[in-house]
């Protein structure tokens, strides 16, 4: 073994089909690891060699469009994003996202996820917006003021945050971290006009006061986008701590 | 009615088996999950000592009878627990008032490998740390008064 | 969506936040007074009720009963809020307020009758 550059894992999958069963089962798979292999590259030697009925989605397998998320030995990853070696062990669990209506076996359903990204309005809100033809100037922006924001525009919407917050498990009016993220990355760009009603769209029962900083969203974002870092801060404008920073 | 279906019904939400394993997402996920522990226990202690008190208004006699049930090895032990949660309780609360005011979390940059997040800093996670050894420190002191005081 | 009838979210919170830190300091204080002569005698009836007299201390556990049931309840309603969003489910949250403030006034009998305010 030692030296050795290649050795197998067994892969178990998660499998479910509503159209032929209501069972589900796990499937095993062994699969040819190298140093580099990482669960997708595992998954997708399944699907060609072993089983080509498991259902999986993916598209870039560089953590850049957010696809292929799952949970992967009880925490939620992007399976291009994580090596065999880094898992440990000879076995590897894959399930879908928790937290996300299953589809059939690792693909689960986002439409609930984005309808509560677009009822917080993700687009900059302002005035100047209308005059598409007759832009009275740049929306000029020092690098300070990009600073603000950027790191929250980085999310590439894999749902894993969605999948780790403990409040995201049991209250389906809950938003999630990567709306209430987005939220403040609006309100934090001062190219944004939309102000105290950006507030308001989540000051009520089942919005912003429901994080109660359990951190699992940043723990598990594998952009850097750091959610919990903007929800406290939008916080904190909430409560009058911080002040607009005026535009 | 199949696991698949079950799952679907409520979205496949981990559901309230999710909150009950602190473990998985580092030392904030403890902390939340302490945090709604000792408060929920809090909570059922209060009522329970604002009705024990109660027994003041009924004399003498009531009152002893309630320190008899109280005032035992087991009451002591309980008593410890209350000490101790309620001081991690104060101090983790006192913590998350700064976390949720945005201090301690670092500012907003730009995010490079390995991502770690600002907001899950040493500084911020200590306030947990320095809990946990109020709690226990609290909690010695206490047995110190309960168990030889007498 | 999900508006409260007569306080905002964040004005709750804001609540439970400060009634949090205020508890904290009337309780050490009170915690302290079993602590100034031995443990054992300071429970002791003739002890207590002489506590009670005292016009200070019925006031401050007024206010520790107060701003801890505020607190505490609070908190309870926010755990159950997020248990489960049926509507019946969220307008029966609205018993913990009830349990609130009965809790309240069950305390504050105790602590008038002690006091000998009804005398």
């Amino acid at each position: 073994m030692s030296g050795a550059d290649e050795r197998k894992i067994t892969l178990k999958v998660f499998r479910a089909n509503t159209a032929r069963s209501k069972n589900t089962y796990f499937e095993l798979c062994d699969v040819p690891v190298q140093r580099w292999t990482t669960v997708l590259d595992g998954l997708l030697y399944a699907k060609c060699f072993i089983d080509p009925s498991i259902g999986i989605r993916y598209s870039c397998r560089m953590a850049s469009c957010g696809s292929c998320g799952m949970k992967i030995n009880g925490i939620p990853r992007l399976a291009c994003y994580t090596k065999m070696s880094e898992l440990g062990g000879s076995e590897v669990i894959c399930e879908p996202l928790p937290n996300f209506p299953i589809i059939r076996d690792l693909v689960t359903d986002f439409s609930q996820f984005f309808e509560h990204h677009k009822r917080v309005q993700p687009y900059i809100l302002n005035q100047d917006n209308h005059q598409t033809d007759a832009v009275s100037s740049d929306h000029r922006q020092s690098p300070e003021e990009v600073d603000r924001f950027l790191q929250f525009s980085y999310c590439i919407k894999c749902g894993l945050c969605y999948s780790a917050c403990p409040t995201v498990a049991t209250d389906l009016k809950f938003p999630g971290p990567q709306t209430l993220g987005q939220l403040y990355r609006y309100y934090a760009d001062s190219r944004d006009g939309g102000g105290k009603d950006r507030l308001n769209m989540v000051d009520d029962r089942h919005g912003i006061w429901r994080c109660h900083f359990a951190g699992s969203c940043s723990k598990v974002c594998p952009k850097g986008v750091d959610p919990a870092l903007g929800i406290q801060l939008l916080k904190s404008y909430m409560l009058g701590i911080s002040k607009n920073r005026g535009k | 009615m199949g696991v698949l279906e079950q799952k679907n019904n409520r979205n496949n939400r981990e559901g309230f088996l999710g909150w009950l394993d602190p473990t998985r997402y580092g030392w904030e996920r403890f902390s939340y999950w302490a945090q709604r522990l000792t408060g929920v226990f809090l909570l059922v202690y209060f009522v329970g000592h604002v009705y024990e008190t109660s027994s003041l208004t009924s004399g003498k006699d009531a009152w002893n009878a309630m320190l008899e049930l109280t005032q035992t090895v087991w009451g002591h032990l309980f008593l410890i627990m209350v000490i101790g949660t309620s001081t991690f309780h104060s101090v983790n609360g006192i913590r998350i008032i700064f976390t949720e005011l945005g201090k301690g979390l670092g500012k907003p940059g730009r995010p490079d490998y390995p991502y770690y997040p600002s907001s899950l800093n040493r500084r911020q996670r200590s306030g947990i740390w320095i809990a946990l050894i109020l709690a226990a420190i609290a909690m010695l002191y206490g047995s110190n008064v309960l168990f030889s005081g007498e | 969506m999900s508006r409260n009838l007569i306080l905002r979210e964040s004005q709750i919170m804001k609540v439970h936040y400060i009634t949090g830190v205020a508890a904290l300091f009337v309780v050490a204080v009170h915690i302290l007074m079993r602590l100034v002569v031995p443990y054992g005698s300071s429970l002791e009836y003739d002890h207590v009720i002489f506590n009670y007299h005292n016009i200070f201390y019925a006031v401050l556990l007024e206010v520790i009963l107060v701003l801890v049931s505020i607190h505490g309840f609070n908190g309870l309603r926010v755990i159950l809020l997020e248990l489960r969003q049926s509507t019946r489910w969220e307008n029966s949250v609205t018993a913990t307020i009830i349990a609130m403030i009965g809790l309240v006034i069950y305390g504050t009998r105790t602590i008038i009758i002690a006091n000998g305010l009804g005398t």
